[in-house]
C-alpha cells in the first residue's frame, strides 16, 4: 500500500466518523429549530431528551428483552410525552412568557431531567446492542459500522418526514405560520399554544430518535445531555436558527470538521474546534451560513 | 398547618440535640472528602460507602478506646475548588484530626497546601505519585492508592516479556490521565520502550477512532489507554471497529467491572495492573491479602448489593488505617502524623509499609497484572 492510499483511507475513515456525529448534531439541531419557530427561545433540555431517548431505549431492549422496533416505537412516545409534559407545565401557565423567562425555564427542566435520569438509571454508562450486526464493513480498507448506515438512513427518513410534514400537512402548515407571525397566525383562527406543544412534542421525538440511534455506537449516561445539546445548538446556530435544511447541513459539517480537526491537529481539542468555528462564523455572518440576515432582524431573539 | 409547622421544628430541634449529644466532646472526629456525584461519582460512591460501613461496625463495637467515631462527608463533585472548600470547612467547622480522601488526583494535589498550612494529616485515596512526593514537601500527605508510576512499570515489565518496544500511548485529560501520561514518558525509556504515538481524550469524547488511526499509522506494537473516566472503554470498541488487533494495555483505572461489561467483547484479552480485590477467587490461599479482601468483599456486596471495586479499597485502607492510629495516640494531629508514619498495615490495596521517606506504602509488586476472560476479571498466568 503506498502512503498516498493510506491517506485516503484515514480520510474516508474520519469522514465515517464525521458524519456519524454530524448526524446526531443534525437531529439535534432540528429539534432546538422546531420549538424556536413556534416560541422563538432555545430550549435547553433538548439535549436532554436525546438523554432520555437512549436511556428508555436501553432499558427495554436489555432489560426488558423488547423487540427493536417496538422498543423504538414506545420510546419515542415515551419521550413525546416528558415533551409533552414539560410544555404543559412548565411553559405553557407562564403569566408573561418573555424570551428569557422561558429560556431560564428550559435550563431548568434539563436539570430536572438529568436529575430524575441519574436517580433512575444510575450514574454509570449503558450499554445497548447494535441495531444489526455490530461487526465492521470493509470500504476501500477504511471500515464502517452498519450502526453508522442505520443512522444515516434514520437521518434521511426523518428529514424527509419533517419536510413532507412542514409542507403538505394542514397542521403543518399551521405551525410554519405561527412561527413567520403568531399574531397573524392566531387572527387567522390558528390555535397557537397547540401549536407550541405540538412543537414540543415534536422537538421531544425527534430528540429520541437521535439517543436512540447513537446510544449502541456512544453508550449512553445521565450526563451526556448537556454536550449533545451544545453541539446540537452550535450547528443550528451555524446552519442559521430555524432553518432546518441549513440545520442538518450545518450538523453534519460541524461533525466532518470535529472529526478531521481530531486526526489532523489533536483529539483533546475536538469540542473546542466546533466552537472556535462557531464563534468564527458568527463572526462574519452573524446569521449563520444558510440563514438569511433579513429574517433575523424580524426575529425577537 | 400550625400543628405542621411545629412538628417540624421539633423534629429539626431533635436532630440537632441528637448529633450535639452525639459528637460529644470524647468522640474523635474525622473528615471525609469523596467525589460522590459528578464526573467521578464512580470513585466517590464506594469510597463512602465503605466508611460509613465501617464506621458503623466501629462504633456497633463501642467505638475507638470508648470514644465514639464521628464521620464528617463532603462531597467534592470531583472539582477541585469544592474539594479545597470542604477540606477548609472541615478543619475550621468541624474540628477533625484527619482527612480521609480526596478521591482524584486533582482533587488531592489541590488539597495539599491547605492540609501542609493547617497541619492536618490527610490521607488521600488517588493514585498521583506526585501526590506524595517529594516527601519533605508533603510531611502532612499521605495515601492509599498505590503510585501510577509502579503501575507503568508492571505494564512495561510485561512489554519487556513480550517483546514490545514500538508503543502508542492514550491518555485522558483529567489529572489521573495527565499523571500518567508524564510518569508514562519518565519511565518508558528504563524499560527501553519507546512512545511513538501520544494522543490525549475528553472524557466526554464518544468516539476514538481519530487517535486510534493516528497510533496504528505510527506502526506502534500496542497500546496503553490510560484513564480513569467511562470513556475509556470507548477505546477497545473502536479499536474492533476498525479491525486493530494489536494488543490493548490499560491503567489500574479499569478496575471497575462495569468498565468492562461497557466494552463488552472488545475488552476480552485487554491486560492492565490491578489491585488483587479484583480477582480474589483467582488467589492462592497463603497470600497474605485474601483474608481481609473476602472479608471485605462480602460484608460490601451484601451492604450495597453492587460489585466492590478497587477504590472503595482505598477508603478502607485509609479509615483503618487511621483508627488504628487513633487507638494508639489519640486525636492530637502531630501525634497522629507521626504514627501514621510507622504504619504497618495488611489492607485491600496491599501490604502497606509508612515511613518517614515513603508515604505511598506500596510498591511495584502490590499490583497483579490481570485480564478480562468471559466478561470477569481474571489475574494473568504469564
Amino acid at each position: 500500500m503506498t502512503s498516498a492510499d493510506a491517506n485516503l483511507i484515514d480520510i474516508i475513515q474520519f469522514l465515517f466518523m464525521g458524519i456519524q456525529r454530524g448526524c446526531i448534531y443534525a437531529l439535534a439541531a432540528m429539534g432546538f429549530n422546531m420549538i424556536y419557530n413556534a416560541t422563538g427561545i432555545i430550549n435547553f433540555a433538548q439535549g436532554e431528551f436525546v438523554v432520555l431517548g437512549g436511556l428508555m431505549m436501553v432499558t427495554l431492549t436489555m432489560a426488558l428483552h423488547l423487540p427493536m422496533p417496538l422498543a423504538f416505537i414506545l420510546t419515542v412516545f415515551f419521550v413525546v410525552g416528558a415533551g409533552i409534559l414539560m410544555e404543559r407545565l412548565t411553559i405553557n401557565p407562564v403569566k408573561q412568557p418573555t424570551v428569557l423567562r422561558l429560556i431560564i425555564i428550559t435550563i431548568a427542566v434539563s436539570i430536572i431531567i438529568k436529575g430524575a435520569a441519574m436517580i433512575f438509571w444510575g450514574k454509570g454508562s449503558h450499554y445497548m446492542r447494535h441495531f444489526s450486526s455490530a461487526e465492521p464493513l470493509d470500504f476501500h480498507g477504511a471500515t464502517i459500522l452498519p450502526q453508522t448506515l442505520w443512522i444515516i438512513g434514520i437521518l434521511l427518513v426523518v428529514v424527509i418526514a419533517y419536510g413532507f410534514f412542514f409542507n403538505f400537512t394542514m397542521t403543518g402548515k399551521c405551525m410554519r405560520a405561527c412561527a413567520i407571525n403568531r399574531d397573524a397566525a392566531r387572527l387567522a383562527g390558528i390555535d397557537d399554544r397547540k401549536m407550541v406543544m405540538l412543537s414540543f412534542a415534536l422537538s421531544a421525538g425527534i430528540g429520541a430518535v437521535a439517543g436512540i440511534i447513537i446510544t449502541p455506537v456512544i453508550q449512553m449516561d445521565y450526563a451526556r445531555g448537556a454536550m449533545l445539546g451544545l453541539k446540537g445548538f452550535g450547528a443550528a446556530v451555524l446552519g442559521g436558527l430555524g432553518n432546518s435544511a441549513g440545520a442538518v447541513a450545518a450538523g453534519i459539517l460541524l461533525g466532518v470538521l470535529e472529526a478531521l480537526g481530531a486526526g489532523y491537529i489533536s483529539s483533546h481539542y475536538m469540542d473546542a474546534i466546533a466552537l472556535v468555528i462557531l464563534l468564527f462564523v458568527l463572526f462574519i455572518r452573524p446569521s449563520g451560513i444558510f440563514g438569511s440576515s433579513e429574517a433575523m432582524r424580524l426575529k425577537e431573539f | 398547618m400550625k400543628r405542621m409547622i411545629l412538628a417540624a421544628c421539633v423534629c429539626v430541634m431533635m436532630c440537632v440535640s441528637a448529633s450535639v449529644i452525639f459528637a460529644g466532646t470524647d468522640a474523635y472526629h474525622v473528615g471525609c472528602v469523596f467525589s460522590i456525584t459528578g464526573k467521578a461519582s464512580w470513585l466517590g460512591e464506594p469510597e463512602r460507602n465503605t466508611v460509613q460501613m465501617i464506621v458503623k461496625q466501629i462504633n456497633d463495637a463501642g467505638g475507638i478506646n470508648g470514644h465514639p467515631l464521628v464521620l464528617y462527608i463532603e462531597d467534592d463533585q470531583g472539582d477541585n475548588t469544592r474539594a479545597v472548600n470542604a477540606i477548609k470547612k472541615l478543619i475550621k467547622k468541624d474540628k477533625v484530626c484527619a482527612i480521609i480522601g480526596p478521591s482524584l488526583s486533582g482533587t488531592s494535589l489541590a488539597g495539599v497546601p491547605v492540609v501542609t498550612q493547617d497541619q492536618i494529616p490527610m490521607i488521600s485515596c488517588a493514585s498521583a505519585a506526585k501526590i506524595t512526593t517529594p516527601v519533605t514537601e508533603r510531611k502532612w500527605v499521605f495515601k492509599t492508592a498505590p503510585n501510577d508510576s509502579d503501575a507503568a512499570r508492571n505494564i512495561f515489565a510485561h512489554m519487556n516479556a513480550h517483546k514490545i518496544e514500538k508503543i502508542g500511548i492514550m491518555t485522558d485529560s483529567t489529572g489521573f490521565g495527565a499523571a500518567g501520561r508524564e510518569q508514562m514518558k519518565a519511565i518508558a525509556g528504563e524499560y527501553k520502550i519507546q512512545i511513538v504515538a501520544d494522543e490525549t481524550y475528553n472524557p466526554t469524547d464518544t468516539d476514538m477512532t481519530a487517535p486510534l488511526i493516528n497510533i496504528r499509522n505510527s506502526g506502534a506494537q500496542a497500546i496503553i489507554n490510560w484513564s480513569i473516566v467511562p470513556a475509556q472503554s470507548i477505546v477497545p470498541k473502536n479499536m474492533k471497529d476498525l479491525k486493530m488487533t494489536i494488543p490493548l494495555y490499560q491503567s489500574h483505572g479499569f478496575a471497575n467491572i462495569k468498565y468492562a461489561e461497557a466494552a463488552g467483547e472488545a475488552a476480552e484479552g485487554c491486560i492492565f495492573p490491578a489491585g488483587r480485590i479484583m480477582a480474589v477467587d483467582t488467589l492462592p490461599d497463603n497470600q497474605p491479602q485474601k483474608k481481609v479482601l473476602e472479608a471485605y468483599k462480602k460484608a460490601y456486596e451484601s451492604a450495597y448489593k453492587d460489585h466492590v471495586s478497587t477504590f472503595g479499597g482505598h477508603a478502607y485502607d485509609a479509615l483503618w488505617i487511621v483508627t488504628d492510629a487513633l487507638k494508639k495516640v489519640g486525636d492530637n494531629p502531630a501525634k497522629l502524623r507521626d504514627e501514621l508514619e510507622k504504619t504497618k498495615f495488611v489492607g485491600i490495596g496491599g501490604v502497606f509499609e509508612f515511613s518517614p521517606t515513603d508515604h505511598c506504602g506500596l510498591d511495584k509488586d502490590d499490583f497483579a497484572m490481570m485480564t478480562v476472560k468471559n466478561g470477569k476479571f481474571v489475574v494473568l498466568k504469564d
